[in-house]
């Protein structure tokens, strides 16, 4: 096998169009995975009757099936039957979003837990208000402690954009593929996909692991 | 004591005579199978310095808990100056206080924690005026104020803008304190501040409870294994065993002459450990 310098730059365009997607598809979807991943986790803390409940059995629906078929199963099988049309890319990153809310929701909650009671009891006993005492006192502990975690799922997520391919979204590595479809040489889109994923994912995941050794990990 | 005599119509009308700002009926309190408080009764006058004393296990932390609403009662009543803490009137009856009472209700109490509990992720300065502004409505420059003057009462002006993880335990303990304070509550209960400390800065937190117990109108409950400052700052003290009050007294009689031998073999046991 050999490497083709002219034809890995030649589809660099393409690849960098890919590369675009696939960090929006990451922002965006983690910022809803920890957006609603903070709504599940209070949802369970501050045990609403009902809600509680549903929110757990969701919260174990998506957990024990893989993510794969949930987007196959949102953008095929959902959508036509509620009637929606949301285009590959945002289904792409709303599941991704929703798939690893249930994942930031536990890595919430371990935080929350790990305030001491006596902060709770401090709070109540200067009679703060309720929503005071969770964005003033609780949260504003547990929230630092946990974006090591957080950060780790964000490059779980990062990691596996190429899988929304399966509803067309043409993320880095389904961009190198394309490339290499109309020509038959794989070796150097794919190569180059693969480096870019590690050029943002090792790095990334030094970051995570100082953040661990500063903040002292739930 | 003249709570005996008749009250003049001016003196019921007011009702300030005897006033009681704590009063215990009957309560009971229990973890499971494990009866803590017994039909518990006792009261406590306004401006009073009351220290409760007992063995380990009997309930006195469980007592203050109740108080500051962090535990419910399962039997008996707690009124605190004249109104129901644990439970509140609806047509006529007397029904458990729900969320909303208890918020009204706990804000004339105030609690320092053995452990401190100050808010980690806030300054000094704002751990005392949090509560100021979000609870009793102050603007920022008036609760700012009022949190340095009582820094400067505790001792720890220059401390203003530090993290309580910069402090020591007793400046932390003084600075919750001045967070209590800072709420003027009418009854402010001290569960063993000074336990957490290490001996040589226990002093500077009991001298300033002192002075603030003898310069202020507020009702203390206290709960030490600090004898002396017991002694000294106590106007009477209550000796507690399995969930009821052994015997009560002025300080000078209850550490002197106990009546009850109970008592007597609880201080020997606490001053033996001392020395
Ligand atoms: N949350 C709880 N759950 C179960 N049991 C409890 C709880 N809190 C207190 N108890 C029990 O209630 C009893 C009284 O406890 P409490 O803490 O009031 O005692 P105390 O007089 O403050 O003792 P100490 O001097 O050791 O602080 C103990 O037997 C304790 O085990
Ligand atoms: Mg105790």
């Amino acid at each position: 096998m050999n490497w083709d310098w002219d034809y890995a730059i030649d589809s660099l365009p393409l690849l960098f169009q890919g590369i675009v997607v696939t960090v929006e598809l990451t922002v965006l979807g983690a910022l809803l995975a920890y957006a609603l991943g903070l709504v599940l986790a209070l949802v369970r803390q501050v045990r609403v009757p009902v809600l509680s409940q549903l929110v757990y059995l969701f919260v174990e629906f998506i957990r024990s099936t893989p993510l794969l078929i949930q987007v196959f199963a949102f953008y095929y099988l959902l959508q036509p039957a509620l009637g929606l049309r949301l285009s590959p890319f945002v289904t792409g990153f709303v599941m991704l979003g929703i798939h690893y809310a249930t994942y930031t929701s536990e890595v919430y909650r371990a935080g929350i837990d790990a305030v001491p009671k006596g902060q709770w009891e401090a709070a109540r006993a200067l009679s703060l208000p309720r929503g005071r005492v969770w964005t003033g006192v609780i949260l504003p502990q547990a929230v630092p402690r946990v974006l090591p975690s957080l950060g780790n799922y964000t490059i779980s997520m990062f990691k596996e954009t190429p899988l929304l391919l399966a509803i067309g979204v043409l993320d880095v590595l389904n961009r190198a593929q394309e490339a290499a479809s109309e020509t038959f040489r794989y070796v150097e889109p794919v190569t180059l996909a693969g480096v870019f994923f590690l050029l943002v994912s090792y790095p990334a995941s030094i970051l995570v692991r100082k953040l661990e050794r500063r903040a002292g990990t739930v | 004591m003249d709570s005996h005599q008749p009250l003049s119509d001016a003196q019921a009308g007011t009702a300030t005579a005897d006033r009681e700002m704590i009063r215990f009926d009957k309560v009971v309190k229990r973890f499971g199978d494990n009866v803590v408080l017994n039909e518990l009764d006792f009261t406590v006058s306004p401006g009073e310095f009351v220290t409760l004393i007992g063995p380990s296990g009997s309930g006195k932390t469980t007592i203050l808990r109740l108080l500051m609403t962090l535990e419910k009662v399962d039997g008996g009543t707690i009124q605190v100056d004249g109104e129901y803490l644990s439970h509140m009137e609806r047509g006529g009856k007397l029904v458990p206080a729900d969320e909303k009472h208890l918020r009204k209700v706990r804000r004339h109490i105030g609690m320092v924690f053995q452990q401190f509990n100050l808010f980690p992720n806030m300054k000094v300065l704002q751990n005392i005026t949090e509560a100021p502004m979000r609870v009793l409505g102050k603007s920022r420059a008036e609760a700012e104020e009022r949190g340095r003057e009582l820094l400067e009462m505790v001792g720890l002006s220059e401390k203003v803008d530090a993290h309580p993880s910069q402090l020591s335990g007793g400046q932390q303990q003084r600075v919750a304190i001045a967070r209590a304070l800072a709420m003027e509550p009418d009854v402010l209960l001290l569960d063993e501040v000074t336990s957490a400390l290490d001996p040589e800065l226990v002093a500077g937190v009991l001298a300033v409870l002192k002075d603030i117990a003898t310069s202020t109108e507020i009702t203390f409950l206290c709960v030490t294994h600090e004898m002396q400052f017991a002694k000294d700052v106590s106007d009477r003290v209550i000796m507690f065993d399995h969930g009821q009050v052994v015997e009560e007294a002025v300080p000078e009689k209850l550490f002197t002459s106990p009546e009850h031998e109970r008592t007597r073999e609880f201080l020997h046991a606490v001053i033996d450990r001392e020395v």
